[in-house]
């Protein structure tokens, strides 16, 4: 029917050069045609690598199609594959994303000796007792008591905050970095939360107000689902 | 049917085998028929504190072994029928008892007795997993040292994981002056951590150490303070209503006249 409707077109957009496939022919024959274009337009006195993004519509490929196509790019032509982006994920991968996008909502106690340990975003209900320990790959709501450790992004997302309605934790982690109580005998704090601050390099807690201009996307789906 | 309680603590010395004795021996002056049984096998000491020491032939390990019937190893109290003892074996090491055969001679001693209350060993090892197989509740003991809230919590936690009723606290050896002057965690500091129910409270008394020199529980003494406490956690454990004591001290008379004339403390 369209014969002559090309299976693969380069474009230079403004976020640089695209290559598009057709996502309703065959792989087979969507890599010939790939082939022929990418040898027809090869510029030999280009030394400098292009980068290019890959993309195939809604089409699956699996790793390793995805190194197949990367390859016949590479070794053809001095295009640099930045990224292969597809409009489709595997069900397995979803269910995943699905997970670390998740607020998971847990409501016991968290007593010594004793780890909670999920992933995507952790809303404790119940307190966190000295020696107790919760982990999550995003960030942590405590409505109760905070007394423990509790680590936040231990995926290593450094956006990652600590929130608690009671704050006298052991200690704050998030992502790589660890602070902890003073020596001395503090108090502890309501209504407060622990984040990194990039200027000075380590864990701050200050009010929950805070949090609105210090993490903006912090409800933001997105974010929930590139953490972890 | 009988019930069989566990009196556990975590951290050792918090007066766990004090608080077995007592509430059983307030249960039997109750009319209950109370077994102790104490699992602290190889560091055997419920038969010291009750004066029962020289009258055991056998013990659970001898039970578990078959070398005796159940019944020859009870040992009568000197003060009432109603009350027995299941001594400990002090030579055999703690390998030698079993879950199983704790629940076996639970569920058999359960015919016979209204109470079986268990002294567990410190720690959480074996000798603790046996001394809860067999239980349908638990007491934990705290004092109000940090450490020892700390082992209770994670006793707590650890019971959680077992088949059995939601745990009651007892805090031990309070002292009115230190936990005033926060020197100590205080008692709604310490229900606030745990968050369980509160069982009693038991004010740090000389009597205990006393009659448990002489071989003869506290809770025989109806003046001291500990055993009116210990009576009230009975009397808990039976389903009254008790108020907690009050943890004034009571002022004496002089003092009394002093402070009528505005010069005392």
């Amino acid at each position: 029917m369209s014969a002559n409707k090309q299976r693969v077109t380069i474009k230079g957009t403004r976020d640089g050069l695209n290559i598009f496939i057709e996502d309703t022919c065959s792989f087979h024959e969507a890599m010939a045609d790939l082939h022929e274009k990418i040898v027809e337009s090869e510029r030999t006195n280009d030394k400098q690598p292009v980068p290019v993004t890959v993309k195939i519509g809604n089409r699956y490929v699996d790793n390793e199609q995805q190194t197949d196509i990367t390859e016949l790019i590479e070794t053809n032509s001095n295009l640099q594959v930045k990224k292969i982006e597809s409009n489709v994920i595997h069900k397995e991968q979803a269910l995943a994303w699905k997970e670390e996008s998740e607020v998971k909502i847990v409501n016991r106690m968290i007593r010594s000796g004793q780890v909670l340990d999920i992933k995507g975003d952790l809303l404790l209900i119940g307190d966190v007792n000295p020696g107790g320990l919760v982990i999550s790959t995003g960030n942590i709501y405590i409505m109760g008591n905070l007394f423990g450790i509790a680590h936040a992004g231990s995926g290593g997302d450094r956006k990652a905050i600590i929130a608690a309605s009671y704050m006298k934790p052991s200690q704050l982690r998030i992502a790589d970095y660890i602070s902890r109580a003073p020596d001395y005998d503090s108090e502890g704090v309501y209504m407060e939360c622990g984040f990194i601050d990039e200027k000075i390099d380590q864990i701050i807690i200050d009010r929950l107000q805070v949090l609105s201009t210090m993490r903006k996307d912090l409800s933001a789906f997105e974010r929930r689902m590139f953490n972890g | 049917m009988g019930e069989a309680i566990v009196i556990t603590s975590g951290k050792g010395g918090v007066g766990k085998t004090t608080t077995t004795v007592n509430i059983g021996t307030a249960l039997a002056l109750m009319d209950k028929k109370v077994c102790l049984i104490d699992t602290d096998i190889g560091l055997r000491n419920l038969d010291v504190v009750m004066g029962l020491e020289n009258r055991i032939i056998y013990d659970i390990v001898d039970v578990i072994e078959g070398r005796c019937k159940l019944k020859q190893a009870l040992i009568k109290d000197k003060r009432f029928d109603d009350l027995a003892l299941l001594p400990a074996a002090q030579t055999s090491d703690k390998t030698a008892v079993t879950a199983e055969g704790m629940k076996q001679i639970i569920a058999e001693l359960k015919h016979d007795y209204d109470y079986i209350i268990i002294d567990c060993p410190a720690g959480i090892e074996q000798g603790f997993q046996n001394a809860i197989s067999g239980a349908d509740k638990a007491i934990v003991i705290t004092t109000p040292e940090k450490s020892s809230v700390r082992d209770a919590d994670r006793i707590i936690g650890l019971l959680e994981n077992e088949e059995i009723d939601p745990p009651k606290m007892i805090i031990n050896r309070i002292r009115q002056h230190m936990m005033k002057n926060g020197d100590m965690m205080d008692i709604d500091e310490i229900v606030q951590v745990l968050s369980i129910d509160l069982l009693g409270i038991v004010i740090d008394d000389e009597a205990v150490i006393k009659a448990a020199h002489q071989g003869e529980p506290v809770a025989f003494h109806p003046h001291s303070k500990a055993s009116i406490a210990y009576r009230n956690i009975a009397r808990r454990i039976l389903g009254e209503t008790v108020p907690l004591q009050s943890l004034e001290e009571e002022k004496g008379m002089l003092q009394k006249v002093k402070k009528f004339f505005g010069i005392g403390s």
